[in-house]
């Protein structure tokens, strides 16, 4: 396979874990910064003697919270990634921020060390909503953030969270409206979800958070999807949107199920070894991570191989979620089975009839998509759907 | 323990409403006769199942045997039968009353006559008892005797003036009731040389003893030793143990003509100690029987299916404990696509299906579904045969059928004038027939042909919640009369789902097909696609309800670390799937059965 693979990095720390997060993140007093840059080279360079020299697409810093990094260690990274693969040239290298004072001064640092898209986790324009979601920044911060770094990337991303607990639509739609003024090339609309573990999972059992209900959540998406659009921005997967060109490439990575490294305390892989695909992980707790990678180059603790069957399956679920769909041909490639051979041939043409699944062709391309009704439903689309 | 003479001995029982006092004024009479101490006398001592207790309802008959040294100068035994007081017993109840020869009426002062101490005390006339009136809590400020006196006379038509007034909780004139037993009931007869004859009264399992039979001797003798043999079933058991209750289990030499006592004779289940069976001896058996055996038959089914198939084999188990117990409830492997693996299970009645139920969850730690329970119909099929019909699942294709009878029943129902009307109309919803309508003070009572059929359905609590709780009702079985008859089919998505159909009459299955559609539309999670929830007899669909589509389900996001956790999800979720109750592409959730099968 000659397709290029992805390189996503994790910075693990945090300066304080937000309530709705359930992502591996860690709050330390004062940040291991020498130790973490010198583990996560060398697991890159562990892992790219592994894997040999591989055209590579793109680089993602994410994390915790990845702007909290020495803008030289970003530096040295990139610089070790270009040497040790084949960097394609038009590589794309995002690092997620938060819109803090502090940050947004490091954003030319970043710039210089060879970062070309910046994503920004914007979350709320609205303080009230910045201060529940245990944001460390305002939204006037964040609009300072956000003209700062426009003078600095050409390629922009934030996030917003949406449905929030006794979120309207008018306020949601004014909102949106605000952001999308603000110019960026491409945005991460995100429902909040309630996430196990999370303080607000324990505020949601205790009755002290509610959701909206699933019809006004799924009022409140056509709403997205149509504003975003009027702006010029295509919801490209379930809760991106971008310009036409402008979509993340690392993302698509994920989603047409290419092959990605992870590098970093609890990152997940695909990576095919001997012609296997496997699926790694890496420790997930920071310290005993780092302590790996010193004493045997790696933090790995999984490498599975992944059959044929687990394979079509993670294909199905990535590759649904984009509105693109999936390319028939690919998808036998990846999995070594036939789409159809995936699917439960009664439920695809239920699904079609219903309006949420369409089959399509390009040329002498063809492939399966969800509709916009079907990515509404997708969870429930795939647990009939997929074999 | 020698012989008593008949002349010393009184059989007796009691007759009451629920709470109207049976079990504490029983309670009085052993201590009075100092059979128990204080220290032993615990709150209700004859009901001892817990259900018991805190239902306030007999289940099992129980005896005890009292000595009292009457005012006469001589001492008596009296034996005190504890009947069961629910008419889902009825036989049950007319067996322990052919074992007395008297009845204490026990009336709360304040409450007056009830349906079912009519049908007891008019069980206990039949019987040929000597009914001795007591009135119980008169000492309550509400209690009315004179009103109550006359409301027995005029009811019952038994004379009352000299009814025993008492508080059974204070244990105000309690020596009056002993007193009244020995000198206004009858001696019991016998012929203690004829053969043996005993009544088999009750029997049940003792985890310890095996079956103890409890037994009243009619003629003859029976001791520690003999060869018995039930004459209906034709066993033959050696006894191992005669004994009294005093309340305590007491081993005796024997047991002669008029006593009440107990057998232990190595039976494994009490399937074999049929009540109402005559016991006799195996080298000189009687020449005939006692009169009036009749093996139960159970009038109302039900299938029960536990929440978690893996519960099956327990089920089965708990259910033939319980039947080690209860002769009087069947059971039968069934199953269904809708629940899977379970039990169809017949009871004499709605009670005795909610006791069975209550025991096995509480008991036997089982999560059940049950069925809506069904009565049974007689089906006379085209070919000239004749079919039980016990569960709506198995009801033949129509053309097949001749014609249906289904059973009736004839209800009591007593109840305040106020609330009549809807009484009423209540009992002519439910295809009722008039036969009698009589007042009593404010109170009236109306006497009704029913079908069993639209009682099992929600009749209980329809009448209930329409009188506040105040009506008071009672039934026995009739006969079986030709109606016309349907079985309504559920539908979810196109697929029948078996355990909700149902039969009912013509004239209402319209109305109770569209009231479970509409119930499942409300508990049916809405699925990925619209679904259409209809019920139907035959292929005649008369009514529909549209679930309509989830609406929305996903926007959660997901990278590259979400995949592994996604794919699992999945897996998990498919495999959750193979166990939930699946039509066509429908997922029904258990909790969705329950309610629908619910009466409301």
């Amino acid at each position: 396979m000659s397709e290029p693979i992805a390189l996503y990095i994790h910075w693990p720390f945090c300066l304080a874990k937000c309530p709705y997060c359930d992502f591996n993140s860690h709050v330390r007093e004062t940040l291991p910064q020498a130790r973490f840059a010198a583990a996560l080279r060398r697991e890159l360079a562990h892992e790219a003697a592994r894997l040999g020299r591989r055209p590579l697409g793109s680089i993602f810093f994410g994390g915790g919270t990845p702007s909290l990094m020495d803008p030289q260690t970003v530096a040295d990274l990139i610089a070790d990634a270009r040497a040790l693969f084949d960097p394609l040239p038009d590589l794309e290298i995002t690092l997620e921020a938060n819109p803090t004072s502090v940050e947004a001064d490091k954003l030319a640092a970043f710039r210089q060390a060879g970062v070309n898209r910046v994503s920004l986790g914007i979350q709320a324009l609205e303080d009230d909503a910045l201060r529940l979601l245990g944001r460390q920044h305002s939204s006037t911060q964040a609009i300072s953030a956000l003209e700062t770094a426009r003078g600095i990337f050409e390629r922009i991303s934030f996030d917003l969270i949406y449905a929030r607990p006794h979120q309207t639509m008018a306020a949601w739609q004014a909102e949106l409206n605000r952001a999308l003024d603000l110019v960026a090339d491409h945005l991460s609309l995100y429902q909040l979800t309630i996430e196990p573990g999370t303080r607000f999972e324990r505020l949601h059992r205790q009755g002290l958070i509610a959701l909206p209900e699933p019809d006004l959540g799924a009022a409140l998406y056509d709403a997205t999807g149509d504003i975003a659009a009027r702006h010029g921005l295509i919801g490209y997967e379930v809760s991106n949107y971008a310009r036409p060109g402008a979509e993340s490439r690392h993302n698509l990575t994920y989603w047409r199920y290419g092959e990605y490294v992870g590098i970093g305390p609890g990152a997940h892989g695909r990576v095919r070894r001997e012609g296997l695909l496997h699926a790694t992980r890496r420790h997930r707790a920071p310290e005993p991570w780092a302590e790996r990678v010193e004493r045997f180059g790696t933090g790995e603790t999984e490498a599975t191989v992944l059959t044929s069957e687990e394979r079509a399956r993670e294909a199905l679920l990535m590759g649904l979620r984009l509105r693109e769909g999936i390319d028939a041909d690919r998808f036998r490639d990846m999995t070594d089975r036939t789409l159809s051979e995936s699917l439960d041939a009664d439920t695809v043409e239920a699904a079609i009839e219903a309006g949420y699944l369409v089959h399509w062709t390009h040329g002498n391309r063809a492939g399966i998509a969800a509709t916009d009704e079907g990515r509404l439903r997708l969870d429930a689309l795939l647990g009939a759907l997929v074999l | 323990m020698t012989a008593t003479p008949l002349s010393l001995i009184r059989n007796f029982s009691i007759i009451a409403h629920i709470d109207h006092g049976k079990s504490t004024l029983a309670d009085r009479l052993i201590q009075a006769c100092g059979a128990l101490t204080a220290r032993e006398m615990k709150a209700q001592v004859l009901d001892s199942m817990e259900l018991e207790q805190e239902r306030g309802i007999t289940i099992k008959a129980q005896t005890v045997r009292l000595t009292y040294p009457a005012k006469d100068g001589n001492t008596y035994v009296l034996n005190l039968m504890d009947t069961p007081g629910h008419v889902d017993f009825a036989y049950e109840v007319s067996r322990s009353l052919a074992a007395c020869e008297g009845s204490l009426l026990v009336v709360d002062a304040s409450q007056g006559v009830e349906a079912q101490t009519l049908a007891n005390v008019y069980q206990a006339i039949d019987a040929n008892h000597e009914i001795v009136p007591v009135l119980n809590k008169v000492d309550l400020p509400a209690a009315e005797p004179e009103r109550v006196r006359a409301q027995i006379e005029e009811v019952i038509g038994i004379p009352a003036d000299d009814a025993v007034e008492i508080s059974a909780k204070t244990g105000l004139n309690i020596p009056a009731v002993l007193e009244a037993l020995v000198t206004r009931l009858p001696a019991p007869k016998g012929d203690e040389n004829a053969p043996l004859q005993a009544l088999l009264v009750d029997s049940w399992y003792d985890p310890y003893l095996g079956v103890i039979i409890l037994v009243r001797i009619m003629n003859g003798r029976l001791r520690r030793g003999d060869k018995i043999r039930m004459m209906q079933m034709g066993s033959v058991y050696h006894v191992d143990q005669v004994g009294v209750f005093l309340p305590k289990m007491t081993p005796v030499d024997d047991l002669g003509p008029g006593e009440m006592g107990y057998i232990n004779a190595a039976i494994k289940t009490v399937a074999d100690c049929n009540v109402g069976d005559t016991i006799t001896l195996d080298r000189a058996p009687a020449p005939q029987a006692l009169a009036g055996f009749k093996p139960s038959i159970p009038v109302v089914w039900c299938g029960l299916f536990p929440v978690d198939a893996d519960d099956f084999e327990k089920l089965r188990d708990s259910l033939g404990k319980l039947r080690l117990n209860d002769a009087s409830f069947h059971f039968e492997a069934e199953t269904s696509a809708a629940l899977g693996f379970g039990f169809r299970c017949g009871f004499l009645g709605l009670l005795h299906l909610e006791i069975i139920q209550e025991r096995l969850s509480r008991e036997f730690d089982l999560d059940l579904i049950a069925t809506a329970p069904s009565v049974v119909y007689k089906m006379h099929l085209t070919d000239g045969t004749e079919e039980m019909l016990h569960n709506p699942a198995d009801m033949p294709d129509i053309a097949k059928i001749e014609s249906i009878e289904e059973p009736w029943i004839r209800a009591t129902i007593m109840v305040q004038d106020d609330y009549l009307g809807s009484v009423l109309t209540l009992c002519s919803e439910r295809r009722g027939v008039q036969l009698d309508l009589t007042y009593v003070g404010n109170r009236a009572m109306a006497v009704y042909k029913l079908p069993l059929n639209e009682v099992v359905f929600d009749f209980y609590d329809r009448l209930k919640s329409l009188t506040r709780g105040y009506a008071s009702f009672d039934y026995q079985m009739d006969d079986y009369e030709e109606s016309d008859l349907v079985k309504i089919s559920i539908l979810v998505n196109q697929e029948p789902v078996d355990a909700l159909a149902f039969v009912a009459h013509r004239s209402v299955a319209e109305k109770r097909g569209r009231s479970i559609c509409a119930k499942l539309k409300e508990l049916i999670p809405r699925q990925l696609f619209k679904i259409a929830i209809q019920a139907a007899i035959g292929s005649r669909v008369i009514a529909r309800e549209t679930l309509g589509a989830m609406s929305k389900d996903v926007t959660a996001k997901c990278y590259g670390g979400d995949i592994s956790r996604k794919r699992k999800l999945l897996e998990k979720q498919k495999e959750g799937k193979k166990r939930m109750r699946q039509f066509g592409k429908v997922e029904i959730p258990q909790s969705a059965f329950l309610a629908a099968l619910k009466m409301d």
